[in-house]
């Protein structure tokens, strides 16, 4: 029991990162109809330009972990939502409009340049960041030793995951921003028929999309201290995994997916076997796409004319 | 006479290589109604979309208002106060009735957006009523009034309308041509129509242009394409 509260806690903090990079994937779809393939290569480029930043701040004398934090948050969105902006520019917008395939090719493309650009400028070895949340609170004591522990950077990784989905959901609910993005994608010709200017709302789709990314990013570096140029790679197949499961569009679907995906490679790792927890994930992604390829919260393909 | 409002000078559109338009002259005068009649296919709604600028004429000109509209993007173009009941309605599915109005309200800024709201709900009182429902549970002819509300909440002074009549029952499009009316007789609206039903158009229409395979055909006064047999046997045989 004691066991299974644990791998709870532990699912969740993986699926949220899973969740926040799944967000990316699905909004990108959901307006301009492609797989964003760089997206996960845009979480990895979001950690190291955390990581970097980290280290900068050190060395210029700020250690405050909370005040480091939030400014390692704010350059690393920002400077990641350039990345994604500028991925969007060069390799997708020339090919609008072109067949269906080109954009997706070009993605593998971004993401392939995105590892080499790193591996090239930052070194193919890992990179580590000393653990700089500590601190584990006891929940439950079972005696004998049996304790359901959260630590505070599974806390952090939960509130801030959650804090995010929130106003990100209000965002697309409820500001006229949000409003141009579900226009753009329920029928983009329509959308600019009513003067909305299209490339800038997805402009602005692929700029939130790669911040939520380096927050996941952010995350990911805090909670294992661990990256290398590789790490966008699995993560971003297992967010987009989240993304179907979900289905892929829906924006509280990503969010669920993403969740469903963490727990299951938890304890599919806690209860079968920890080498084989991405086979695990990857079986749903064929299981989904074979017997519910609109995913859980996916909506149908027919809509009423 | 005045200015035109609206005026395409040899026109030319075209699909890939495929001519769709080809050298369209039509002028709107303000306070109008004119309306382009033909068969499918006929490059009707190419004129409605060419120009919104999606896809940009290749050759000629379009000029709304004074200014050369042909090579702004379609954004552009709208914000210049055109706006456009399109072919197939194409109301947003999953936004409710009254989030399709706000998207139409997009582009009047600093208006009275109550203010507009209130006047399309008194043209379409349905409207009001199914506020908080979603565009894609409505039926053809509540989709019709909404497609209309929406491009009528950005305050325009050309409406463009794509078939507003298409599929929908008698007693609905008697309903939908009364509002055009209406909107041009008591707002002095001007109106750019693009219709299959012929009769209905040519008797609400000041004047009219008869539009074959992307050439304007015939031209006239509304009660005069009426009365051409080779307008009533191309496309009022069998009507009314």
């Amino acid at each position: 029991m004691e066991y299974f509260l644990q791998q709870l806690i532990n699912g969740l903090a993986l699926g949220s990162i899973y969740g926040l990079v799944a967000i990316g994937y699905t909004m990108v779809y959901g307006i301009i109809g492609m797989i964003n393939f760089a997206h996960g290569d845009i979480f990895m480029v979001g950690a190291f330009i955390a990581l970097i930043a980290f280290l900068i701040l050190v060395a210029i004398g700020i250690t405050a972990i909370p005040l480091a934090l939030f400014l390692v948050l704010l350059i690393a969105m920002l400077l990641t939502a350039l990345y994604g902006w500028a991925v969007e520019r060069i390799a997708y917008r020339p090919l609008r409009g072109s067949f269906r395939l080109a954009p997706l090719i070009s993605a593998i493309g971004m993401s392939i340049v995105l590892q080499n650009y790193v591996q090239l400028a930052q070194g193919a070895r890992v990179k580590t960041l000393q653990p700089l949340i500590t601190g584990v609170h006891t929940l439950f004591d079972f005696g004998n030793r049996l304790v359901v522990q959260i630590s505070n950077i599974q806390i952090l990784i939960i509130l801030t995951t959650f804090a995010l989905m929130t106003g990100f959901s209000w965002l697309v609910a409820s500001t006229s921003l949000g409003r141009d993005m579900r226009a753009c994608e329920q029928d983009l010709k329509m959308a600019a028929l009513l003067g909305v200017d299209t490339n800038r709302t997805i402009s602005l789709t692929f700029l939130l999309g790669a911040a939520l990314a380096s927050v996941a990013g952010i995350m990911y570096l805090l909670y294992y201290g661990v990256i290398d140029f590789h790490i966008g790679f699995v993560a971003g197949v297992k967010a987009f995994t989240a993304a179907v499961l979900g289905g892929i569009g829906s924006l509280p679907g990503a969010m669920l997916g993403g969740l469903l995906i963490g727990l299951i490679e938890t304890y599919w790792s806690a209860y079968f076997s920890v080498q084989y927890k991405d086979v695990a994930a990857f079986s749903i992604l064929i299981i989904v796409l074979i017997f519910m390829p609109t995913g859980i919260l996916g909506k149908p393909e027919v809509e009423k004319v | 006479m005045s200015e035109p409002l609206l005026s395409i000078k040899g026109v030319s559109a075209f699909y890939g290589n495929i001519a769709a338009l080809k050298g369209i002259d039509v002028e709107v005068m303000p306070g109008e109604i004119v309306t382009i009649i033909g068969a499918n296919g006929a490059g009707k709604s190419t004129l409605m979309m060419t120009i919104c600028g999606d896809p940009q004429a290749r050759e000629g000109n379009i000029i709304f208002e004074g200014r050369d509209i042909t090579h702004l993007p379609t954004y552009e173009i709208m914000r210049m106060k055109i706006a456009q009941s399109p072919e197939g309605r194409r109301i947003f599915p999953r936004m409710t009735v009254f989030e399709n109005l706000q998207m139409g309200a997009a582009t009047a800024e600093g208006g009275d957006m109550k203010a507009d709201l209130a006047r399309v709900y008194s043209l379409f009182p349905i409207l009001e009523k199914r506020s908080n429902q979603r565009g894609g549970t409505l039926s053809g002819g509540e989709q019709q009034m909404l497609a209309i509300g929406r491009a009528l909440m950005s305050r325009p002074r050309l409406l463009l309308l794509d078939e507003p009549s298409l599929g929908l029952a008698p007693l609905i499009v008697r309903q939908i041509f009364s509002a055009i009316r209406d909107l041009n007789q008591r707002e002095k609206l001007t109106i750019f129509l693009v219709e299959q039903n012929a009769f209905h158009a040519l008797k609400l229409a000041h004047r009219g242009y008869v539009m074959v395979n992307g050439r304007i055909a015939m031209q006239g006064t509304g009660s005069e394409l009426l009365e051409r047999p080779e307008v009533r046997s191309a496309y009022l045989e069998g009507g009314r």
